[in-house]
């Protein structure tokens, strides 16, 4: 009786592999369809392009990083890979009310550590992410998952040196999740 | 036939609706497999959920084998698809870089969207990040101008390179899976058995 209660507190995710499955047939699908795969912070690097272009739109041309984003007839933000994370937002937006996971907002941590640090943590953390994920030509979806689906090399790669560092650093924030 | 849009087959007027329905997809999955939850995340560095694992692994052998697949009852031309380019130095730099992120941060980009809907504070701090991150290359980026162009192997996939064929990689990694499910589940039962202080 006691597994039984402890088991129906337990958020109810789906199996695992039926969701690795979903989401390889939904790379298969998107390759298919699109000729390109799945992605993330691409749409991240059209929103920074877009407020430098409103804030300093001079120096937002003259970079030679951004303005390979730039074009006359459309905005940054009027790209594939930005509609795609809207619907990210969305699909997750769905499956939280179908499961019923969505709350008020609230910080998920270790109880080594206060709320202010996980969120201090996050901000750090994803800026890491977003500086490697340019050098990487592409973050977990589009490098990692996307592109060692489609057996590109740059894919195995980036996804070899996200999951071999995170192991080899994992150690030393610990106090951080466990 | 494959891939629709770059044939012609689907005008590429739908271009943004079916970004917008496949990136639903890809959230819901996100989401309902729990990528929601940083520390389930996280837990495949600590051994005490594998569930990143079992996931990632399986999508990436479902899609290997269903490209080769489609190519195979020619339904899918492969010499149509994007190939990601490689640039060998920086992208190790920026796999180590996203490491480092990953255990600091918890999230990558993809699935810290899934978090923020459902309500997760951690991940919108995650986001502000990932958008200064980015900010900031861009502002800095004359300075590694060259680092950033260089190894540059081109468009090639894991047989340019080697010579062998995609089938045997597709094999090869589907054999690393499955051993990779069976080692985790016996290493996830062991550290959950000796970590009291949580509940998982």
């Amino acid at each position: 009786m006691n597994n039984q209660h402890s088991i129906s507190n337990e958020p109810k995710y789906i199996n695992p592999y039926l969701g690795g499955v979903l989401l390889g047939l939904l790379v298969l699908i998107t390759v298919f369809i699109t000729g390109r795969g799945l992605g993330a912070s691409g749409a991240i690097k059209s929103s920074v392009v877009t407020t430098a272009q409103i804030i300093t739109p001079e120096k937002a041309s003259a970079n030679n990083y951004m303005n390979k984003l730039i074009s006359d007839d459309h905005s940054p933000m009027y790209t594939w890979l930005v509609f795609e994370s809207l619907g990210i937002f969305l699909g997750g937006l769905l499956s939280g009310v179908i499961f019923g996971r969505v709350k008020k907002f609230r910080v998920e941590h270790s109880p080594k550590i206060t709320s202010k640090t996980r969120l201090i943590f996050a901000l750090i953390g994803g800026a890491l992410f977003g500086i490697g994920s340019q050098f990487g030509r592409g973050c977990t979806s589009g490098a990692a998952l996307s592109g060692t689906a489609t057996f590109a090399l740059g894919g195995v790669i980036v996804m070899f040196s996200i999951f071999g560092t995170g192991y080899a650093v994992a150690y030393l924030f610990r106090k951080l999740w466990i | 036939m494959g891939p629709l849009i770059p044939n012609g087959i689907i005008s590429g007027n739908w271009d943004f609706v079916i970004a917008i329905l496949l990136g639903i997809a890809f959230g819901f999955i996100l989401e309902a497999s729990g990528f929601s939850s940083s520390r389930n995340i996280t837990g495949v560095f600590y051994g005490y959920n594998f569930v990143v694992l079992r996931v990632f692994f399986t999508a990436v052998i479902v899609a290997m084998v269903g490209v080769l697949y489609f190519d195979y009852f020619g339904w899918l031309d492969l010499s149509k698809i994007f190939i990601l380019p490689t640039f060998l130095t920086p992208m190790i730099l920026g796999g180590v870089i996203m490491g480092v992120g990953f255990i600091l941060g918890g999230f990558c980009p993809g699935t810290s969207f899934a978090a923020i809907a459902i309500g997760k504070l951690d991940a919108v701090f995650f986001t502000i990040g990932l958008y200064g991150g980015i900010y900031l290359f861009s502002i800095a980026f004359p300075l590694f101008a060259n680092f950033y162009d260089s190894g540059n192997l081109g468009n090639v996939t894991l047989t340019d390179i080697t010579g062998i064929s995609t089938s045997w990689f597709a094999m090869g990694f589907t054999v690393i899976a499955l051993a990779a499910f069976w080692g985790t589940s016996i290493i996830e039962k062991r550290v959950r058995k000796n970590i009291t202080e949580y509940k998982f």
